[in-house]
């Protein structure tokens, strides 16, 4: 595996900073299934820079287009319903960027992740920063932040968690922490990533790099 | 319907001719094979830039120039041409009539044979042999074997003509790099064979049918095929584009409380059913409609494989683009995410779109921007991959 602590090296156009991060998680020639994966930035970079078998999933129907229109193999699916028709060990890895929060069985659809995967990268926006602690204790109300950014009625995002509860989700499912670190909004490396309580104060997106045991 | 209807006219289609014929999976040989086609843009000398475009049910090859028989444009004008989705400077585009249709290949209006391939100075009308969509694709890929295409670039097309890209892609894997099955399924589903009963019932009621014989007096059963089209027309549409179009408006020149209006068109959307019909009758045969409705309705990719579907597929290279319509109820949706599964679980490399529209079936033929620009995403990334 690529040196995941190096400082990022190439920057796509269009790429999520969490996109770049996953995209150095990966190694070269690798195949690839990226669920959620917009309108393919992250497959496209994955097959250009790094000769990767990548393809996608994605739910909006205009992102879906755009893919595929761009040469990508992006099917028009969600993470829910389409991952159980793949065979087992189909792809080296299997990518969920902030989407794990969206999805509505996320413990199934990880189970997946790692039946069809040998590896899966998940990133999510951490429920247990101190902003959101924070206006939840003062305010009483539900919080909105940069990444939590859509009044609660109106939310995708109906499964909220902190990256404590990631890890103990993983201890209880079995699955190798092979890799986590956790950002700031902007992408950037956050310097306690070696310890999780400070990590689940300060990270407002977290990065796993998970194996089936 | 009352105007008497003179046959299909006689029009020269460029055609290739195969004298020792091809045998069928009924059993029958028809021979000479005769293969009427159309081709635009250049082969180029690596002969690695042909893409097939399959045509539906009651199309033919004139896919993309004005038709020899009614003078209308090319039925997908829109998406074939110079810079256009399916671009002929880049691909060369052929479109081959299908086995049992009636614009030059062989069908139940050509020529009837014998076993010699000698003529018998009639048409076979319902002697000629049932086909099926098997057989429509061993006829094109003799042709492309004549033309010393080994892989096509991209096979396309939408409804029967998907059920063809779905047989190539099953049959010859090794020849079909991108495979683009729009609108349709892996097998003919039972209310769609019922529309299609519906079809052939109202031709045989036609008098003028005359057991398929009416090749004998210069007629045409041009009532019941006229009805047939009216009846497949309807699920071609979708209730909201019917809507749309017709709504309950009423025809300004009949009296709707009339004593006479049971005879003629009321409704907007009646006439217009009438229209379809009636022009309709005036290029198409009804005997070669019989032929490819029975072959449509014999189509099961799975039942070819012992009931799995996925070993239609396995460890297929070919790239697929499979695409739906939202309206579409006669090959809804899920019957293409059912291909799509079938593929995920075969590990191949397949896209899929659903397209919101309100056109139903017909929108694979129509004004689909998303999806014109998503099909001509994929052949263009097929062509890249080639060095084409």
């Amino acid at each position: 595996m690529p040196d995941t602590h190096a400082p990022i090296r190439y920057v796509a156009k269009n790429m999520r900073l969490d996109l770049r991060l996953i995209a150095e998680m990966i190694p070269r020639g690798a195949t690839v299934l990226d669920i959620g994966c917009g309108d393919g930035a992250l497959i496209a970079h994955l097959t250009a820079e790094k000769g990767a078998d990548a393809r996608g999933i994605e739910i909006d129907m205009a992102a879906v287009a755009e893919a595929v229109a761009h040469g990508l193999a992006v099917i028009h699916g969600d993470a829910d319903d389409d991952l159980a028709f793949y065979p087992d060990g189909a792809f080296d890895t299997v990518v969920l960027s902030r989407t794990l929060q969206a999805v509505e069985r996320p413990r199934q659809v990880l189970r997946q992740m790692l039946r069809i995967g040998r590896n899966a990268i998940v990133s999510f926006p951490n429920f247990g920063h101190w902003q959101l602690r924070w206006q939840l204790l003062i305010r009483g109300r539900m919080p909105m932040t940069e990444a939590w950014d859509r009044p609660w009625h109106e939310t995708p995002n109906i499964h909220p968690c902190t990256i404590r509860d990631f890890f103990d989700l993983c201890a209880l499912d079995g699955y190798a922490v092979e890799d986590w670190l956790a950002v700031d909004e902007r992408g950037l490396k956050a310097p306690w990533r070696h310890y999780p309580r400070l990590a689940n104060l300060f990270g407002q997106q977290a990065l796993f790099r998970l194996r089936r045991r | 319907m009352s105007a008497p209807v003179t046959p299909l006219p006689q029009v020269d289609h460029a055609r290739t001719v195969f004298a020792d014929g091809l045998a069928l999976d009924c059993g029958a040989t028809v021979r000479p094979l005769v293969v009427a086609w159309r081709g635009h843009g250049t082969l180029n000398a690596a002969r690695s830039n042909a893409v097939l475009v399959c045509h539906a049910l009651t199309a033919d090859q004139y896919v993309a120039e004005r038709h020899p028989v009614t003078g209308r444009p090319g039925w997908w004008d829109t998406i074939v041409g110079p810079g256009k989705p399916l671009d002929t400077e880049r691909y060369f585009i052929l479109c081959i009539n299908v086995l049992g249709g009636c614009m030059g290949s062989s069908g139940p209006r050509e020529e009837m044979t014998d076993g010699e391939g000698r003529g018998l100075g009639r048409p076979w009308g319902t002697d000629f042999p049932s086909v099926t969509i098997r057989d429509m694709v061993h006829a094109q890929k003799r042709l492309l074997d004549d033309l010393g295409i080994e892989r096509l670039l991209g096979v396309v097309g939408g409804s029967m003509g998907g059920m063809q890209v779905l047989q190539w892609a099953a049959t010859f894997p090794d020849s079909v790099f991108g495979a683009a099955p729009i609108a349709t399924a892996t097998y003919h589903s039972a209310q769609n064979i019922a529309f299609h009963e519906v079809g052939r019932a109202a031709i045989h009621a036609d008098p003028a049918w005359r057991g398929g014989r009416y090749w004998e007096e210069g007629r045409i059963p041009a009532q019941g095929l006229s009805v047939a089209r009216m009846v497949a027309h309807i699920t071609y549409l979708s209730e909201q584009a019917l809507t749309r179009k017709f709504g309950r408006r009423l025809r300004s020149d009949t009296n709707p409380l009339g004593a006479l209006t049971f005879l003629e068109d009321v409704f907007e959307v009646e006439s217009y059913l009438r229209h379809q019909g009636s022009t309709f009758v005036s290029r198409f045969d009804a005997n070669s409609y019989l032929t490819i409705t029975r072959a449509m309705d014999y189509f099961d990719l799975a039942a070819e494989h012992g009931g799995d579907l996925a070993a239609a597929f396995r460890g297929t290279r070919t790239r697929f683009f499979v695409a739906s319509f939202s309206s579409d109820w006669l090959f809804p949706t899920r019957e293409s995410r059912a291909i799509v599964r079938t593929l995920n679980a075969a590990a191949a490399n397949v896209s899929f779109v659903e397209f919101e529209t309100d056109k139903g079936h017909d929108a694979f033929l129509l004004e689909e921007p998303a999806f014109h620009r998503a099909l001509g995403g994929f052949l263009a990334g097929c062509a890249d991959r080639l060095g084409v």
